[in-house]
C-alpha cells in the first residue's frame, strides 16, 4: 500500500492527497497539482484511499469522507 | 496434430496500444492507465543488485529531471520482488548518493514481461532483457529498443528520441539521422507529381524533391 500504512494511517503522500481534498471536491489532476505529486501516484493513491473508505468518487471527482477527515485533523 | 502447449504471445509493435497491466511496484500497485496523459518510458532490467543495471538506474535517475521537463514518467521492471527493489534502491542511494525517484514493477508472475516480449529465452529464460518502450500520452507505443544483457543503455539516445517524437507530433515533420534539437527537420515527402514540382519552389533546403529540410 503506497498511501495507507499497515496500521491503517495514511502515509505522507496519502496525507497530502487527503489534505488537498479537505477544501472540497477534486479531480485527480487538481489533487496532483495541489499535493505536488505526480498524477500517476495520485490516481493509484485515490484507488487505495477510496478502497479504504477515506475518499469517495463520483463522476471523476473525489471527496474526503468523515473517516478520512478524521485522520488529517 | 500435436497439441500446442506453449502459449504464443505476439510482440508489441510500434503504433499499437501498449498492453494494459496492473502490477505491484515499489510505489504501490500501478496500472498503465494511471499514466494516461503523460509520456511513459517503461523499461526492464535483468535483475536487482547487478552491476550494469545499477549503472543504468543511476543514469536513468540522472536524466529524470530532463524527462520531467518533457512530461515523461519513468517506470522500471524486473522479475524481482518489491522487497528486493526497495532494498536495492536503498542500497544504491546509500552507496552512490543517487536517489531513484521512479517506481519499479515487481513482475514475479512475469505477466507484464510476457505481454511486452521482454523475456528472450536465447539470452535468459528467467530474466528480462534491457527493453525500452516509449509510450505516448494516448498510450500508443511509439518506440521500442532492445539491448542485450551485457550492454547498458544510452540515456542521450533515449532523450534524443523523446525530443524527436515530441518535435514530430508538434510540427508534423520527421527528423533526420543524428538529429538533435535545433537542427533542421525533414519536411514530409510530397505525394503527387504536382506537389513535387511545388516543393522545390517553397524555399526549403532541398537535395531533391523527396528530401527537403527546414528550420523550425
Amino acid at each position: 500500500m503506497a498511501c495507507i500504512s499497515p496500521d491503517g494511517k495514511p502515509t505522507e503522500s496519502g496525507t497530502k492527497m487527503l489534505r488537498a481534498l479537505k477544501s472540497g471536491l477534486g479531480s485527480p489532476e487538481e489533487i496532483a497539482k495541489d499535493a505536488g505529486l505526480p498524477l500517476f501516484r495520485v490516481r493509484s493513491g485515490l484507488r487505495e484511499l477510496t478502497g479504504a473508505g477515506l475518499t469517495t468518487e463520483a463522476s471523476g471527482k473525489y471527496e474526503i469522507t468523515e473517516k478520512g477527515a478524521e485522520l488529517v485533523k | 496434430m500435436e497439441e500446442l502447449k506453449e502459449q504464443v504471445t505476439s510482440m508489441p509493435r510500434i503504433g499499437e496500444p501498449a498492453p494494459a497491466f496492473e502490477a505491484p511496484t515499489s510505489h504501490g500497485v500501478l496500472k498503465l492507465e494511471d499514466f494516461k496523459g503523460s509520456w511513459l518510458i517503461l523499461f526492464s532490467h535483468p535483475a536487482d543488485f547487478t552491476p550494469v543495471c545499477t549503472t543504468e538506474f543511476i543514469a536513468f535517475a540522472q536524466i529524470y529531471p530532463e524527462l520531467q521537463k518533457r512530461g515523461v514518467e519513468l517506470l522500471g521492471l524486473s522479475v524481482d520482488s518489491v522487497s528486493s527493489h526497495i532494498a536495492w534502491v536503498r542500497n544504491v542511494e546509500e552507496k552512490t548518493g543517487t536517489e531513484i525517484p521512479f517506481p519499479i514493477i515487481a513482475d514475479l508472475s512475469k505477466e507484464v514481461s510476457m505481454a511486452y516480449g521482454m523475456i528472450h529465452p536465447g539470452q535468459s529464460k528467467t530474466e528480462t532483457v534491457r527493453c525500452v518502450f516509449i509510450i505516448d500520452p494516448n498510450q500508443i507505443i511509439r518506440t521500442i529498443l532492445y539491448y542485450p544483457l551485457t550492454t547498458g543503455r544510452n540515456m542521450d539516445e533515449i532523450l534524443r528520441i523523446i525530443d524527436a517524437l515530441q518535435t514530430t507530433d508538434k510540427n508534423a515533420v520527421a527528423t533526420p539521422a543524428n538529429w538533435r534539437p535545433g537542427d533542421m527537420v525533414v519536411v514530409p515527402p510530397p505525394n503527387t507529381q504536382e506537389m513535387a514540382e511545388e516543393r522545390l519552389k517553397q524555399g526549403y533546403e532541398c537535395v531533391d524533391w523527396y528530401l527537403c529540410k527546414k528550420k523550425l
